[in-house]
């Protein structure tokens, strides 16, 4: 595992190193510049919804057996009103374990 | 700005790197200040995780300081708990670290003024939120010394809340029970990072067939739904992008 993590570690400062270190002046290409416009909603959306449709393994919207699908949609309305991480973990939270102790 | 400078006297000319140098990197740290109230909680939801998870404690607080890029550490922490094969973990981290080229593409002509060390120092530093405030501050400066003390600043604002948040959520996490969810602000803080980048029509596609098909193919050996889910998901982004450009 710790091998693991100085790798990522290692591939992360290279990244960011990159176009510092190497090219100075030297602009993206333009064949770069769009699909790595997309890896941040690509990755994202491809971790939050496995998280909350799915979190068991299985496929489940009913907030009787997973409270966390509809828990995530509340904390998503109130995600695009503010975007304050503290809130929407508060809230969020909230939501669940008031799922959790009624259903 | 030639004209500024000519204006000054040559005492004030001479004072002038050590101004800059304290202007700047307080500048930048005041500039990432209300960040910090986003960044401390995902920080204590890092260490938190970490330390409920087969990773652990320890090793919970190294990622902070050898990765330093929260979403990765995340994800690092998600999989490996999740019994992902290592190499997948560690594809998928560099993955979601891959918009660091573009942040790097951007800085470059700022930094190629920066003496060889910082050059190679502070990428280091360079984290979303570091980005995102220098590079707004660099439009209307263009003095090497303040833009490089100015991300100085930032990015040590921000790498000492960081790790500080993480020690202090692996302290707090040995002590909370696993009957509380809190693995559930997982999900939860990547939701609001999402927000902002589905605001175009391309990058909502991007994320919403990139979720549906990490969704179909979660059971995808070696946990590698979550990488075919984004490639995917760009796959989408670009192509809708194109499509709007007819």
């Amino acid at each position: 595992m710790w091998g693991a993590v100085v790798l990522i570690g290692v591939g992360t400062y290279l990244t960011r190193l990159s176009f510092i270190g190497a090219f100075g002046e030297r602009e993206m290409p333009a064949w770069l510049e769009r699909p790595l416009r997309y890896v941040a909603p690509a990755v994202l959306g491809a971790i939050v919804l496995p998280a909350v449709v799915m979190p068991e393994g299985t496929f489940d919207l009913l907030p009787a057996s997973n409270p966390r699908f509809l828990a995530a949609v509340i904390a998503g309305a109130v995600a695009i009103k503010w975007r304050n991480v503290s809130v929407v973990i508060a809230v969020g939270m909230g939501a669940l374990w008031i799922l959790d102790w009624l259903l | 700005m030639v004209v500024k400078v000519a204006a000054l006297s040559s005492e004030e000319t001479v004072e002038q790197p050590q101004r800059q140098r304290k202007n700047g990197f307080s500048d930048g740290a005041r500039a990432v200040a209300p960040l910090l109230l986003a960044v401390i909680p995902f920080g204590l939801v890092l260490g938190v995780t970490a330390a409920g998870s087969l990773v652990g404690g320890g090793l919970g607080i190294a990622t902070s300081f050898i990765i330093f890029a929260g979403a990765a550490q995340l994800v690092t922490v998600q999989l490996i708990d999740g019994g992902t094969s290592l190499l997948v973990v560690v594809v998928t981290a560099l993955v979601v670290n891959v918009r660091h080229l573009m942040y790097s593409a951007a800085m470059a002509p700022h930094f190629s003024d920066f003496p060889r060390r910082s050059r190679w120092i502070l990428p280091y530093l360079l984290t979303d939120q570091a980005f995102a405030v220098s590079i707004l501050r660099y439009e209307t400066t263009s003095d090497p010394g303040y833009k490089r003390w100015y991300f100085t600043g930032a990015g040590l604002a921000l790498w000492s809340s960081w790790q500080v948040a993480t020690v202090a959520g692996v302290v707090l996490g040995a002590q909370i029970p696993e009957s509380l969810g809190l693995a559930f602000a997982i999900p939860l803080v990547f939701l609001v990072l999402l927000i902002p980048v589905v605001q175009t029509r391309p990058g909502l596609l991007a994320a919403v067939v990139g979720g549906l098909v990490a969704v179909a193919a979660s059971e995808a050996p070696y946990g590698l739904g979550l990488a075919i889910g984004a490639l995917v998901g760009v796959t989408a982004g670009v192509l809708t992008e194109r499509l709007g450009e007819r």
